[in-house]
């Protein structure tokens, strides 16, 4: 089975947001780049489910130049195959970017090399718009299954498991389908030396964008003002106990 | 006119669904009175209806019957185009729930419309501009929704749910409507039983004790696991501790893990990056425990300890013990 996995460039969330000057984005330079964990665990099953099937795992990616990073880090991590359709992302709302893999998935599937599977991550760790991957399966006419946290291949049919409010979910889609994935349900592997050689050797197929986009409607972006700290130290090491405890008692939790 | 979808759970109108009736009805107030309709699926707990009518709902349409069994996303949205179109509202709305965020998610992509996920406030109605969360919530954009209708879901704890002044009629319809089998293409086969320890028991717990890297290894968590169970809490751990492997990812608290919102959350050994804070930020109070005083979670709680959790942990727990008198 042949899986295409979608992944963002997107600033390190692990460290302080900074905007650029125009504030239409994240400034990312001083940060570093990274994908967002969903999407790491999407690669890591894209990969693993290749490889289960004899197939291949195809990464994609829409942004800059620089995003070329995110592809081969993907190809270290077990993606035998890349795409990187170059844009400035900053102009693609999230109708635009599922429109441009919608394009991709299409052409692959003209030219006899189409994809039984296609992963993404719920959720970009940045613009939070909670939906590329559902606008991506009604533009392919694809059923999707949202919030996956392991997917397996049998038969034709797609089964995910999804943890749902009232329990664990198991959901079945005819193949070919669109799953977006939740961190939490595969372990992503660690990338080996030998990895990385392999992965440099990779042709990266580069497009351009199919479509003009529409945009991401976005105004301006903004920085909740930094509150002033209140902090109220209680003491140091072993000695603070009976503070805490008694502030356990004021709150009733004790 | 604005139409919500709701969610429910064993007790009611779920929290974030009544949060989203709080920030419509300033909506509909913004806008000179609009009606407030809500859409409910399935089965339903007892005491919805006056629940609704005290929070200002004017009119509630209960979707059940076949193709409404197990929730599905497509099936979900089919019947909101449908009652959409037939009361010509101009805004739909959901709580920024999973479950809000997927059904209005493939509402925009049925009506080729944009859509704002984790909405905190309007800035205007004219035209109609949003304030959403971004980066985890570490930063805000502003969006225009321009077409009709407007679709957006409303971040968790951004608005508090509380009874309308004016109460609304509540006027129920029962609905039945056909679902495509497209739309079910895609299906849930099996719910499985809840395990006694799940993202809902850290999600519901009254305390949580975090811990994070400065636990130091998968051996460290001894003193928090037994400080939580003492206050009768759940662990809840950082995105670094569940991918070292050192704690299952179902206690990770942060952007990808659960978002709480306890009495008293105490993160031991965190320093607070955007990720987990995603995560955390709505807790009513926060006790950090520390070494580092200039740590983001120390600046940002309420209270803090400075010191080792190896130290200050077994210290408090003999604390409650001596309290106790056990």
């Amino acid at each position: 089975m042949d899986v295409l996995v979608c992944v963002k460039r997107v600033p390190d969330s692990s460290s302080q947001i900074l905007l650029t000057e125009d504030a239409q984005a994240v400034d990312g330079r001083h940060v570093g780049f990274t994908v967002s964990p969903h999407e790491e665990c999407a690669v890591e099953l894209a990969a693993r489910l290749a490889d289960a099937t004899g197939g291949t795992a195809t990464v994609l990616t829409l942004g800059p130049a620089e995003a070329v990073e995110q592809l081969r880090n993907a190809l270290a991590l077990g993606c035998g195959a890349a795409v990187h359709v170059e844009a400035d992302t900053s102009r693609f709302g999230p109708a635009d970017v599922a429109r441009e893999i919608a394009a991709v998935v299409r052409e692959h599937e003209g030219a006899g090399s189409p994809y039984d599977l296609v992963l993404l991550g719920n959720d970009a760790a940045d613009s939070g718009d909670f939906q590329v991957g559902i606008r991506l399966a009604y533009a392919l006419g694809r059923p999707v299954v949202n919030g996956a946290k392991v997917v397996e291949l049998a038969d034709g049919v797609a089964t995910a498991h999804v943890d749902g409010p009232a329990g664990a979910e198991t959901w079945s889609a005819p193949l070919p389908a669109v799953v977006t994935v939740l961190e939490g349900g595969v372990e992503p592997r660690y990338p080996t030396i030998k990895g990385r050689m392999a992965a440099r050797k990779v042709q990266i197929e580069q497009r351009r964008p199919a479509y003009e986009p529409g945009g991401s409607r976005r105004t301006r972006l903004l920085l909740p003002p930094p509150e002033p700290s209140t902090v109220q130290v209680l003491g140091k090491g072993a000695e603070a106990a009976p503070a805490v405890v008694d502030l356990f008692e004021k709150l009733g939790v004790r | 006119m604005i139409l919500l979808y709701l969610e429910t759970d064993e007790a009611g109108i779920a929290e974030t669904s009544l949060e989203t009736v709080a920030l419509a009805r300033s909506l509909a107030e913004a806008g000179g009175g609009i009606a407030i309709r809500a859409v409910l699926f399935g089965g339903l707990p007892e005491g919805v209806a006056g629940q609704l009518a005290a929070h200002g709902v004017d009119e509630v349409f209960h979707v059940t019957g076949a193709g409404f069994e197990a929730f599905s996303g497509a099936a979900w949205a089919s019947a909101l185009q449908a009652l959409r179109e037939r009361t010509g509202s101009v805004v739909v709305a959901a709580g920024g729930s999973p479950r809000g965020n997927e059904v209005l998610a493939h509402l925009a992509a049925r009506l080729d419309v944009p859509m704002a996920a984790n909405v905190v406030s309007f800035a205007g109605l004219a035209p109609f501009v949003v304030t959403r969360q971004v980066v985890g919530g570490a930063a805000l954009e502003e969006m225009r929704l321009d077409q009709r209708p407007a679709l957006f879901t409303v971040a968790g704890h951004s608005w508090t749910a509380r009874a309308a002044v004016t109460p609304g009629k509540a006027e129920w319809h029962e609905e039945a409507p056909e679902v495509a089998p497209g739309d079910l293409a895609a299906r849930i086969v099996s719910v499985g039983q809840r395990e006694a320890v799940r993202p809902g028991a850290l999600k519901r717990a009254r305390v949580v004790v975090g811990a994070g890297r400065g636990a130091g290894g998968p051996d460290g968590f001894d003193g928090v696991v037994e400080l939580a169970e003492l206050l009768g809490g759940a662990l809840g751990v950082s995105r670094v501790v569940t991918s070292l492997g050192w704690r299952p990812h179902h206690e990770q608290v942060g952007q990808t893990g659960s978002r709480i919102s306890p009495e008293l959350y105490i993160p031991c050994g965190i320093s607070g990056a955007i990720q987990h804070w995603a995560g955390c930020s709505s807790s009513k109070t926060i006790l950090a425990i520390n070494t580092d005083p200039e740590a983001p979670m120390v600046t940002k709680a309420d209270y803090a300890v400075i010191g080792d959790m190896h130290e200050v942990v077994p210290a408090i727990v003999e604390e409650l013990r001596r309290r106790s008198g056990a």
